[in-house]
């Protein structure tokens, strides 16, 4: 499984991409392995501040509903559309096409509290 | 509590199956993807490892009495080499579990119950057995497989020197299957995709697992797990016991007329009865999704003025039809085929149609 050393992690399996003043957000290899087929993906916070840690949308597999937490305060700019029509794409591509959505964080210094590959891939090593 | 193994965990591990805890054992719930295993059993052929599920064996002159008492279903229609659905009613209008009744012969029967309520149903049947039945609990000692799809039959005959196209759906009879002699094969499963349900001593159960994995390999035969189990039947809309049916729902409620014999006594059967002549209050019904979303256990169903109607008993998006289909109980006045009705999924109402079964 692979884990991008770019990426920043949260101890819920999403990953982070800072780009310039944007963070694009999705899930991890873990995760969508963990879930299975990804069937849905709903995101209604889109133009909204969100808090870190709070929910702003849900994934959904063929068995289960997850919540999708923030991993960072800001204001959801974005959300993946080509994931209403191909929510697969989270399996396939999870760190590329799969991306969920984009926000511009309103505290960047959150950026430093959160996970590095290594710290990530210990965490689910347990 | 510690989980219980199957005869062939080290072997799910191996194949690389994602174990999870279900009714005390540690099952395969997925090998592969869900939709990938549920489209093999749909077109070709899949073996899911259902040893979970309890077995036990009646023997004795009044075991036909004894069934008669603590089934639904009408067991004296059943003639030998045939296996019955049913269930076990309560006291008081619900389900204790439900159930394949099979007659070996005579005095002779055989019972498959679901894992989750092996010790239950045993308590419950030895509580009516009050006329000497021999009973043994089998669960222990056999592997259950379920080789399904339209490739099963021809799967399993390359194993056989039997016609296998003669044991027809819900019959059943001994087969040598290779090296492994004399397992009971069943025109049975839970899927909908025709098959066999094949029942094997542990000690034998990976010889047999590895000859039906070699025969059907021109096939492309796959392992398949729980999920799948669960979104097949679904699609048939079968009854999952606790999800569909459980302690406080009655067979009526639950579309399980056609196994509730009345030409027989059996526990509750008066009550059924006045339940059948003067209606129920809720029912349980399919329904599809016509808005986007994917309905979940649990999920309220509304009325077009946003009013409570019932609840979701079992839900899932179709890997078929690639949309949201589920079960619920529905009060009476929202049970006709094609009414509208309304999903309360999060913070969104959805709109869905009650459906006919199957949904596939």
């Amino acid at each position: 499984m692979n884990f991008p050393e770019e990426l920043k992690y949260t101890k819920d399996h999403e990953w982070v991409k800072i780009e310039g003043d944007v963070a694009v957000i999705g899930v991890t290899a873990f995760a969508q392995s963990e879930l299975g087929d990804i069937v849905f993906v709903e995101v209604e916070t889109v133009g909204e501040e969100v808090e870190q840690e709070e929910v702003f949308g849900t994934i959904e597999a063929v068995k289960t509903v997850s919540d999708l937490f923030c991993p960072l305060s800001g204001e959801v700019l974005e959300f993946n559309e080509g994931l209403e029509d191909a929510p697969e794409t989270v399996n396939d591509d999870p760190y590329g096409e799969g991306w969920i959505i984009k926000l511009k964080p309103s505290e960047i210094a959150q950026v430093d509290g959160l996970l590095s590959a290594e710290e990530y891939q210990s965490l689910i090593a347990e | 509590m510690d989980l219980k193994q199957v005869a062939l965990n080290d072997k799910h591990i191996a194949l690389g199956a994602k174990m999870v805890p279900f009714a005390g054992y540690n099952m395969p719930v997925r090998y592969s993807s869900d939709i990938e295993e549920h489209n093999t059993v749909r077109n070709g052929v899949g073996v899911f490892d259902v040893s979970h599920m309890g077995e036990f064996e009646l023997k004795g002159e009044k075991v036909l009495d004894l069934l008669q008492k603590v089934t639904s279903n009408d067991v004296s229609k059943l003639v030998d080499g045939q296996v019955q659905y049913s269930c076990l009613p309560n006291e008081t209008g619900g389900i204790i579990d439900d159930l394949l009744v099979y007659r070996i012969k005579e005095n002779h029967y055989f019972l498959v119950v679901n894992a989750s309520n092996i010790q239950k149903d045993w308590d419950w049947i030895q509580k009516y057995n009050t006329e000497g039945v021999e009973m043994n609990n089998l669960s222990d000692d056999y592997a259950l497989f379920a080789v399904q799809g339209p490739k099963a039959v021809a799967t399993l005959q390359k194993l056989s020197t039997q016609d296998l196209s003669a044991i027809k759906y819900y019959t059943f009879d001994y087969v040598d299957l290779g090296t492994v002699k004399n397992v009971m094969l069943a025109g049975t499963g839970y899927t909908g995709s025709g098959g066999f349900e094949i029942l094997v001593k542990n000690e034998e159960a990976e010889q047999l697992w590895n000859l039906i994995f070699e025969a059907g390999e021109e096939f492309e035969i796959k392992p398949i797990g729980l999920g799948a189990r669960d979104t097949l039947r679904l699609e048939k809309g079968y009854c999952l016991y606790g999800n569909d049916i459980n302690d406080t729902t009655s067979p009526i409620e639950a579309g399980l007329s056609w196994i509730t014999k009345f030409s027989k006594d059996f526990v509750n059967a008066e009550n059924l009865k006045a339940q059948k002549e003067e209606g129920v209050s809720k029912k349980l019904v399919a329904f599809k999704m016509i808005d986007k979303g994917i309905p979940r256990q649990g999920y309220n169903l509304l009325n077009e003025e946003g009013e409570e109607i019932g609840q979701v008993t079992s839900g899932t998006m179709s890997p078929s039809l690639g949309y949201g289909i589920g079960l619920a109980y529905v009060q009476t006045d929202f049970t006709k085929v094609g009414i509208e009705i309304f999903v309360q999924v999060r913070k969104r109402v959805l709109k869905a149609e009650v459906v006919k079964l199957p949904f596939v």
